[in-house]
């Protein structure tokens, strides 16, 4: 199976997409000339043309509006953030008018848009390109989210995003566009709503999802080297909808559960994980759910303690030995 | 200090209200007699719909907001009667009038205000929320000046699909100091889509008057020269005008793929929502004065009983019917029955909706 970059598995999904349906356009800031931000729609203009791959202004409430609308007629429009940061000037559009519209109109339209860009700290940007949108959006019935962790998920989760009718945002996150994986040429699907396990173990469950899972992997993988334990690592893959039945599967089988997210702690996504298990299999429970998020404060610009304030191996491994204390 | 507005009004405008001077307009010599009596009709159906919503507010029945369109029906009235097969329309929340026009039955908005499951959208969007895809209307859309980016993509999907067609994008004259206006100006203008922005200026943003809340308020159309876009101004309280001038502009759409801006001048005759008091910034004889002279139900009624297209019992005839049609669609929202418990649930999302093997979502998706 070829290995290629998380990167390149992104624009597998895309250029496969554009050659299925006609109707999938590419569009965003610097996607198409620019060869894009990071690269990811590297070479998609020469292979597609202007009226495919579409670079846009900077003008993020305008232009993902605008993919919106075009939706609402049948466009499957793919949307490139450069940052999901800069979702925050285009929030009606996203929330208000693709996470409300096929509900408000009870069930006439629907809005099988993707807008899909990096939402990740760890990066030295600063606090306002380093937001992890990933909670604030999914509490919104009407609004799909994924996060995939590797270049198989991240090319078969965003080929299904393309050809699912609801709104679905993809997040994904700079510092994993390089890593490598297995990634098949053929056409693949990864269905929303689908976690994956990532390792099977049978001391713990650690849930995680986005670059969270990578750390996790490292955690237990030291974890079961170190301390002789057996970690089992859940890839969320998918945040809304929800994979509950594998998250409490292993629960049940493990006993024990840490939650590791780079969001920050307050009504992050493991908050709605803790509430799942605690009220779906309590008495499964050897020990009190554990959490490592981000330190709860803006992102810090400073490299060192910005590598400190996301959750790193030596946390989790940490928290880890505190649940199976 | 800021300079003086210089006000760009339309000529018509400027002086009383008479015969229109748009009436040997060939848009309108090409209606005949009885598309004429229609489109009359359809302005008097919008009036008699919105009185009798008044009523059943005041019994308690409607909840939320209502935002009237009395005193404004030549506005969707005249854009709407020249749109074709492949012309789309969006607008905010002031929206009865539109939905009226392209065909929605008096039944289903009625039902939708009172929010029972026969409303257009089964009770779950109100009165700023009515929606008829199948009649090319996108809504009815709550948030000032949010529609605007949705129908730059309406015109973009109609330009993308090789159609001659158009996007008519309205708004009130406070949405254009939204920043997703602007956006959606400088994007229809850049990559030159078929959509007219039809500012709907009633001179006041809620409460607060054109010149509270606007620089340079003597034209809001011309902001479109900051982005190279046409523009025209009309006098929106004669329908023979509205239709002569957004024809213009339609087919600078469908001939050009260009866009255009019209300020059309009209009336609210009822405050911003039934919840204004409308006590505060404006007095009664400014409301008197558009309801005595320049009445777009009564001017165009004038119109045609002087081109002999309806006789004074005609007139009648259709008002009445159109009373009664309203009482009916009354009659109709209280007998209708409200949504389930179960429906809260529905048309969230399309995939939860129409699961089977063709779907590609799985999981947990509406949460306990």
């Amino acid at each position: 199976m070829p290995v290629i970059s998380y990167r390149e598995a992104l624009r597998a999904a895309m250029r496969e997409e554009l050659k299925r349906d006609e109707k999938v356009v590419i569009m965003g800031e610097e996607v198409a000339q620019f060869n894009g931000a990071y690269k990811v729609t590297e070479g998609l203009l020469k292979e597609f043309g202007p009226k495919r791959i579409v670079d846009t202004p900077i003008s993020e409430a305008g232009f993902i509006g605008l993919g919106i609308g075009a939706s609402m007629l049948g466009i499957r429009p793919v949307m490139e953030l450069m940052f999901w940061s800069f979702s925050y000037v285009a929030f009606d559009q996203i929330v208000n008018n693709a996470g409300n519209i096929r509900y408000m109109s009870g069930g006439l339209i629907n809005c099988p848009i993707v807008i899909r860009g990096p939402a990740n700290g760890g990066t030295n940007v600063g606090a306002t390109h380093s937001h992890t949108p990933e909670a604030i959006l999914a509490s919104h019935p009407g609004i799909k989210v994924v996060c995939p962790a590797t270049p198989y998920d991240a090319k078969g989760l965003l080929k299904a995003a393309i050809r699912d009718n609801d709104p679905v945002y993809v997040m994904e996150n700079t510092i994993l566009y390089n890593d490598k994986g297995e990634v098949p040429d053929e056409d693949y699907i990864v269905p929303l709503g689908v976690a994956d396990v990532k390792r099977v173990g049978t001391d713990l469950t650690i849930v995680a999802h986005g670059r969270a899972v990578i750390t996790s992997l490292k955690a237990a993988e030291i974890l079961e080297q170190e301390h002789g334990v057996s970690v089992e690592v859940v890839d969320l893959r998918s945040i809304r909808p929800l994979d509950e039945e594998t998250i409490l599967a292993s629960v049940r089988k493990t006993h024990r559960a840490l939650l590791v997210e780079e969001n920050k702690p307050f009504c992050g996504v493991d908050a709605q994980v803790a509430y799942l298990i605690q009220s779906k299999a309590f008495d499964e429970l050897d020990a009190p759910i554990h959490r490592v998020s981000s330190i709860d404060a803006p992102q810090i610009y400073c490299k060192r303690l910005e590598d400190q304030q996301l959750p790193d191996v030596n946390r989790v491994v940490r928290e880890a030995l505190k649940v199976l204390a | 200090m800021a300079t003086p507005a210089v006000l760009t009004h339309p000529e018509s405008l400027k002086r009383p209200a008479g015969p229109s001077e748009y009436a040997k307009h060939p848009v309108n010599t090409a209606l005949s007699k009885k598309e004429k009596a229609a489109l009359y009709t359809k302005m008097a159906r919008i009036r008699h719909f919105e009185q009798r919503c008044i009523r059943i507010y005041q019994q308690g029945k409607i909840g939320g907001f209502l935002h009237l369109y009395v005193g404004q029906e030549a506005v969707a009235a005249g854009t709407i009667s020249l749109l074709g097969k492949h012309d789309h329309l969006i607008t905010g929340y002031r929206d009865h009038g539109h939905g009226l026009m392209v065909g929605m039955s008096m039944n289903e908005c009625m039902a939708e205000l009172t929010g029972k499951v026969t409303g257009c959208s089964q009770g779950k969007g109100g009165s700023m929320h009515y929606f008829a895809p199948d009649k090319n209307y996108w809504g009815g859309h709550g948030i000032v000046g949010g529609q605007a980016p949705l129908g730059t993509g309406l015109a973009y999907a109609v330009k993308y699909m090789g159609l001659k067609g158009s996007c008519l994008a309205y708004m009130g004259d406070g949405a254009v100091n939204q920043g997703a206006v602007h956006e959606a100006y400088n994007l229809a203008a850049l990559w030159d889509l078929p959509i007219i922005f039809v500012v709907e200026n009633n001179g006041y943003s809620m409460g607060t008057s054109q010149e509270r809340s606007t620089a340079h308020p003597g034209c809001l159309a011309k902001r479109a020269e900051g982005y190279g876009m046409a523009w025209d101004v009309i006098n929106g309280h004669d329908v023979y005008e509205v239709r002569a001038k957004t024809a213009e502009a339609l087919k600078r759409a469908h001939e050009e793929s260009k866009p255009t801006v019209l300020e059309i001048f009209t009336y609210r005759y009822y405050g911003h929502s039934m919840a204004d008091p409308d006590k505060t910034y404006r007095d009664k004889e400014e409301i008197k004065e558009y309801r005595d002279q320049k009445d777009p139900v009564l001017l165009f009624e004038k119109e045609l009983l002087a081109e002999k297209v309806l006789t004074a019992e005609q007139v009648q005839a259709i008002n009445e019917a159109a009373m009664a049609e309203a009482d009916e669609a009354a009659a109709f929202a209280d007998a209708s029955p409200d949504p389930t418990v179960a429906d809260i649930t529905k048309h969230i999302y399309w995939e939860e909706d129409n699961r089977g093997p063709k779907t590609t979502s799985r999981g947990t998706i509406i949460f306990e």
